[in-house]
């Protein structure tokens, strides 16, 4: 069989805002528009996989939150209404979408081989978390691709960011195990913010422009940082300064999804293609792409 | 029409077991009896309000409150997936949930009603109704937990309900849907092996547990930080549900409680107690932590220019209301008296004025001092459309704002000589008003001229203009 490859591993976060503000078919709250920036990012990251083939997504979004252990959405198909419980007001959006269920198998067998704690998810009522249906939409609006979706598991409030840093380390690199020996070609999402202190007032209209920016010095500070690591090619400086970082920035990476991708890519060394940066309600959201087809070496 | 009150407080356990697998686990058994127990007491009770603080319901924007009247879903627990699905069809109490969303305004919090269809409803709330209120008999109310409030925040946010509670003539329950310590295993286990996940989470549980029984609530509030730290996954900033519950019982610490069961859930530590404002005997102890009525931390961060600051000379504008007239500071001249235990004025004026030996008041409405809040409702809403208030309401809070003018120039209500009263609906307000009346001022018997008039500056509908004669 041939070797099933990572094309890509991005940071694609899941503000209901970015769905909101584009106005889809499939949401039901209707915006005149708003973070722009970021949405235009989507827009880059899209075009830049445009040529590239692939079988299916693989994503960990930090809105499905479990506490003991890593799930995965183990039915082929999910369809429903997903209602934002923080901002209903933007996102009520009709999602439908396909798993890859033999791949989300594998990754979470080799999980279990590998002594981590899992489950699959095989409850038909389960309704799909908005982090997962938000990045899904922004990266694939055609959902034409199947997706492997795992949750976040809560180590970090449970335990430590080092200890949530280690599980999410070794996933990852079960998971790079599983999507090489499936024979698939796969791309690997994130779904979270960089520095995540939100504001807790909104503006009249949402996307009121005027009104959105960074809710500190300090979370710009950081969030530049990071990018400047993923645009240097230090991915392993980031998973040397998670703790400082998710603890002074608050940041969504305490849901592990930045560590399980940068593991997941084997922690590579070259640079990343910043498509985009902006802050929604105050948080700083980075579009993020490491162009792996363009670097690793085919094996034979 | 009574004046409402909470009649009853539970805490309960948040997760699905006690709804989908009493039968896997003794524990969870005793739960679900004591959940059962809880529904009969609430009954007993003869409640007919329900209100739901939700821990497993985290909010961003301010605290969000479920108006929507029928709520259908069907609720599949993130960890728990595997238990089964919960169906549930609540009966809402959209009213209450719009006047508690107008009430919290009106303390300075930030808040706003959900209602849309397919809203996911929390685990916690879903457990509590579905248990609580199995023939969804009794209306309801959910609020959110703000995931950055602090104890302030939360203490007001309880004194609004009561604000609602009380003008409404409502007999509520008060629930907390919560997990003492929150600590569950974090590998799967069999329902036969569950327990507590470590002795000093049920050392801490049981400490907790006998203080509510003592019906020590307050206690227990001031406690919340310590057990934050002691025993909380910190998951959010702080352990809240007990300062919420705890200002909704009026910060006491002379209740009577009873511990209906405490049993682990997957480890965490669950616990169905209830709660009875029935005085214990016990001494109550002072409330000693700052007994807030305002909120008035910073939420208004996406604001950062200051619109009123464009003139060089010192406005003496206040506060702009919500809706209406802006608030003056009382003016100051020979004689005038001013209190702050008296509405702010909409121009500007004194309270009153202090002329020989007689002391005139100038008009008195029933707005509260601080809050601005109007006893029995505004008579219509910001847009101008009619709104049921109660009359009665407002002319008690009338009295009590002259008596305190009166007061604070040294004077006493007996000495009260002329009134004139204006009404903006006299066919509707007469008697209402008339009755209040015959009950406080009447007894005292001053001259008095009623009239009917247009409208008053703000959204009340009585007024009164008072002349004291200060004696000799
Ligand atoms: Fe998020």
């Amino acid at each position: 069989m041939v070797k099933g490859k990572i094309v890509a591993g991005c940071i694609a976060p899941h503000p209901p805002h970015l769905v909101y503000a584009e106005n889809p078919s499939q949401n039901e709250p209707v915006a005149e528009g708003g973070w722009e920036q970021l949405r235009w990012g989507y827009e880059r990251l899209r075009a830049s996989l445009a040529d590239i083939e692939y079988d299916a997504i693989v994503v960990l979004s930090p809105h499905w939150q479990t506490y003991i252990g890593t799930h995965f959405l183990g039915l082929p198909h999910f369809q429903g209404l997903s209602v934002d419980p923080v901002f209903p007001n933007l996102f009520r959006y009709h999602y439908d979408l396909n798993i890859d269920v033999e791949l989300a198998k594998a990754i979470h067998d080799e999980a279990a081989s590998a002594g981590l704690p899992v489950k699959m998810m095989e409850n038909p009522d389960f309704r799909v978390d908005y982090g997962t249906i938000t990045t899904g939409h922004l990266f694939n609006p055609e959902w034409d691709k199947p997706m492997v979706v795992l949750s976040s598991n809560r180590s970090t409030a449970y335990y430590s960011v080092e200890v949530m840093q280690e599980i999410m380390v070794e996933l990852g690199r079960v998971t790079r195990r599983a999507i090489e020996a499936s024979g698939k070609r796969v791309v690997v999402l994130a779904s979270n913010s960089l520095s995540h202190r939100h504001f807790t007032t909104e503006s009249e209209v949402p996307e009121d422009m005027s009104k959105e920016h960074i809710t500190s010095h300090a979370m710009h500070l950081w969030d530049m940082r990071i990018i400047d690591y993923m645009r240097t090619g230090q991915a392993q400086r980031i998973l040397d300064e998670m703790p400082e970082f998710t603890e002074q920035a608050i940041a969504e990476s305490d849901g592990g999804g930045l560590s399980w991708l940068l593991s997941t890519l084997d922690v590579p060394d070259y640079p990343a293609i910043l498509h985009g940066y902006g802050t929604i309600i105050g948080t700083g959201n980075a579009v993020v792409e490491w162009p792996c087809h363009a670097h690793e070496e085919a094996d034979a | 029409m009574s004046e409402g009150s909470v009649v009853g407080s539970f805490v309960v356990p948040v997760h699905p077991h006690t709804v989908l697998a009493p039968n896997q686990n003794e524990g969870w058994q005793r739960l679900r009896d004591a959940f059962d127990e809880a529904a009969q007491t609430i009954k007993d009770l003869d409640a007919d309000l329900l209100v739901i603080y939700s821990t497993t319901w985290p909010s961003i924007i301010g605290h969000q409150i479920q108006s929507d009247p029928n709520p259908e879903w069907v609720m599949v627990d993130h960890d728990f997936h595997d238990l089964g699905s919960i169906e549930y069809s609540f009966n809402i109490d959209q009213e209450f949930a719009h006047a508690w969303d107008d009430a919290n305004k009106k303390r300075g919090l930030q808040s706003r009603c959900v209602n849309y269809k397919g809203f996911p409803i929390d685990v916690g709330s879903v457990v509590a109704l579905t248990l609580l209120n199995p023939d969804n008999a009794i209306p309801a109310v959910i609020v959110s937990s703000n995931m950055y409030a602090n104890r302030s925040e939360t203490t007001v946010l309880a004194k609004s309900c009561l604000d609602v509670i009380k003008s409404q003539g409502r007999r509520a329950v008060a629930v907390t849907a919560m997990s003492l310590s929150n600590r569950m295993f974090t590998d799967f286990i069999k329902p036969e092996d569950d327990k507590i996940h470590s002795l000093k989470d049920d050392e801490w549980n049981l400490k907790i547990l006998e203080f509510l029984k003592q019906g020590r609530l307050e206690d227990v509030g001031q406690l919340s930080r310590t057990i934050q730290r002691q025993i909380r996954v910190q998951k959010v900033v702080a352990f809240k549900p007990m300062w919420w519950l705890s200002a909704m019982n009026g910060n006491r610490n002379d209740l009577s409680g009873k511990v209906l069961a405490y049993e682990p859930i997957h480890g965490a530590g669950g616990a169905v107690v209830s709660i009875d404002p029935t005085p214990s005997g016990a001494g109550d102890k002072e409330y000693d932590e700052d007994d807030v009525e305002y909120f008035h931390g910073e939420r208004g961060v996406l604001d950062t220019i200051d619109e009123n600051d464009t003139g060089a000379q010192q406005s003496p504008v206040v506060e702009q209301a919500s809706s209406g007239p802006s608030l003056w500071e009382p003016t100051e001249a020979e004689g005038s008296v001013n209190t702050d235990a008296a509405p702010k004025p909409v121009g500007a004026y004194p309270h009153a004025r202090k002329v020989g030996n007689m002391l005139f008041l100038s008009g008195v409405g029933p707005r509260q001092p601080g809050t601005n809040a109007i006893p029995g409702g505004p008579i219509h809403d910001e847009d101008g459309e009619p709104l049921d208030y109660d009359i009665e309401a407002q002319t008690h809070a009338v009295v009590n704002n002259v008596k305190r003018i009166v007061e604070e120039a040294g004077a006493s209500m007996d000495q009260v000589v002329d009134v004139t009263t204006f009404l903006v609906d006299m066919k509707r307000d007469f008697k209402g008003y008339n009755d209040v009346w015959a009950e406080t001022l009447g007894k005292i018997g001053p001259t008095r001229t009623t009239l009917a008039i247009d409208a008053l500056p703000t959204p009340i509908a009585v007024e009164m203009k008072v002349i004291v004669h200060l004696g000799e």
